[in-house]
């Protein structure tokens, strides 16, 4: 991986015998690129992969996984142990739970879950209905609105996140493939100028900690390369599933910035950025986190 | 001279407490990566600076810079360089301009800028994902800028 200049080398040893006690596997003491996912024993997934050109200034794409230690990952890699399954198999009942006023669920249109193969790989895209650039969330509740006659639900709400992993898992091994084209690039060219903006009282932009220092611990935490292309992931530090919007909430509020909504445009726009910084990586989610 | 009527001026707006003088964030003058005059009369205090260097409500320096030294403090971060030995590495004048503001010693760091009001993008109060309800206060205080500065020029080789 990317090898920064200055006096790291000499620091990274010493961090070696002070705090590394913890005994956890880092990305920095295994070459990533010999780290192979797979997942119940079969399926391989792409966790390093060449970026696409003029996306960001990173030179290769890894996988969040590769930055988790030994334990975490391994709950990753079989699905009887990803507690993220759990929540799954709940978003399954409401799949054919029939709600609202048009006597509908998800499964009276689209019929089978395996109907959602691909859309996790190339969301956020232009929605034809809505006439907007959406992400899952926003088109779950649009079926819901509109064509279930049904609440919406929260944004990154315990429903609509499990619905997401739902969704997100029948696209797991795919590439993401998600497309800059005319009727999205400018909110495409807004999501780049958040995700490089150094927001809050610690003027921290999302490069300086994901692109300029991944591999590198920020206090506990090991930094990767802030890739959604795991989302939703569930995380052992507060037991449910986790949203896209709601990491990037996280993480602004971290840099001390007064943050913006989930499901606002700047968070859609930045999702649409976020995700084609990793186009070529598998969609691996539901993942497992720290 | 200048932090004589300056110390006057905040003297006569009532905003300052009897203990010391002090140069407000945008009066600091950074001369060559170096802030020769300290931010206040009273001497900065390692102890108070140890523990401003190890807190993370504080300055949380340790969140980016391993400090061997402070191996009581768990979990050191690797994204600046080690502070073992910056005693040595630099003057106390341009450990104060590090500390008061990285980004004029260090062209656009990561390092944040800890005696500083802004202008920033999206100011938040601390970490609750808020809007401030005023202006915000340097990351932190003088004085505390002062001791953090005494704390690194006990770090020698
Ligand atoms: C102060 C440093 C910092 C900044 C700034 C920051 N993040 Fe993060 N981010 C983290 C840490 C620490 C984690 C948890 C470890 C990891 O996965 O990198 C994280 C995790 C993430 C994850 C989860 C990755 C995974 O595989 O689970 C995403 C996505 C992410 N960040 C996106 C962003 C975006 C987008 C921005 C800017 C809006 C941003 N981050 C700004 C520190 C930061
Ligand atoms: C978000 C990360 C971050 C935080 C927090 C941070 N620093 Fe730094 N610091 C850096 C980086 C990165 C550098 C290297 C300068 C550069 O960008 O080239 C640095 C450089 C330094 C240097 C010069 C070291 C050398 O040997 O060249 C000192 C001294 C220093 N920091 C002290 C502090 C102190 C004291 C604090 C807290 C009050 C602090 N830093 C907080 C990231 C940080």
């Amino acid at each position: 991986m990317k090898k920064r200049v200055t006096l790291k080398g000499a620091a990274a040893a010493a961090m070696a015998t002070a705090v590394f006690a913890a005994g956890t596997s880092v990305l920095a003491e295994q070459d990533p690129t010999v780290k192979e996912m797979v997942v119940n024993g079969e399926e391989v997934m792409t966790v390093v992969a060449d970026p696409q050109p003029g996306v960001s200034e990173l030179d290769k794409l890894y996988d969040g996984w590769l930055f988790r230690s030994e334990e975490t990952q391994a709950l990753q890699m079989d699905d009887f142990e990803n507690p993220g399954m759990i929540f799954v198999e709940q978003a399954e009942e409401m799949w054919n739970t029939v709600e609202g006023s048009e006597g509908k669920s998800c499964a009276s249109c689209h019929g089978d879950p395996s109907s959602m193969k691909g859309v996790r790989a190339t969301y956020p895209k232009m929605s034809p209905s809505l006439g907007k650039l959406a992400t899952i969330e926003m088109e779950v509740n649009n079926c819901r609105e509109n064509r279930m006659g049904a609440e919406p639900w929260k944004y990154t709400g315990g429903k609509m996140t499990a619905m997401n992993a739902l969704i997100t898992l029948q696209s797991r091994g795919m590439p993401v493939d998600v497309k800059v084209d005319d009727a999205v690039r400018a909110n495409w060219e807004h999501g780049k100028e958040l995700y490089y903006a150094r927001t809050g009282q610690l003027e921290l932009s999302c490069a300086n900690c994901h692109e300029q220092h991944y591999g590198e611990r920020i206090r506990a935490d090991m930094l990767s390369q802030g890739q959604i292309n795991g989302f939703p992931a569930y995380r052992l530090k507060n037991g449910k599933l986790n949203s896209v919007h709601a990491r990037f909430k996280g993480c602004v509020r971290d840099t001390r910035a007064e943050t913006y909504k989930p499901g606002s445009q700047a968070f859609i726009d930045l999702e649409l950025y976020v995700a084609t910084r990793g186009n070529g990586l598998s969609v691996t989610g539901p993942s497992v986190r720290n | 001279m200048k932090r004589a009527m300056l110390s006057m001026a905040i003297l006569v707006a009532g905003t300052v407490t009897a203990t010391a003088a002090e140069i407000a964030p945008n009066d600091v003058v950074f001369n060559d990566g170096a802030v020769e005059t300290p931010l206040t009369d009273k001497p900065g205090d390692p102890a108070a600076g140890r523990k401003v260097v190890g807190t993370k409500s504080l300055g949380n320096c340790v969140a980016c810079h391993q400090v061997s030294e402070m191996s009581d403090v768990p979990f050191h971060g690797e994204i600046g360089p080690s502070l073992d030995g910056a005693g040595d590495r630099y003057t106390e004048a341009e450990l104060r301009a590090i500390i008061a503001d990285a980004k004029k010693v260090f062209p656009d760091t990561v390092m944040p800028s800890f005696y500083k009001t802004g202008p920033y993008i999206r100011p938040g109060k601390a970490f609750t994902g808020k809007a401030p309800d005023g202006p915000l206060p340097p990351l932190l205080s003088a004085q505390q800028i002062e001791d953090v500065v005494a704390y690194l020029k006990t770090l020698k080789e």
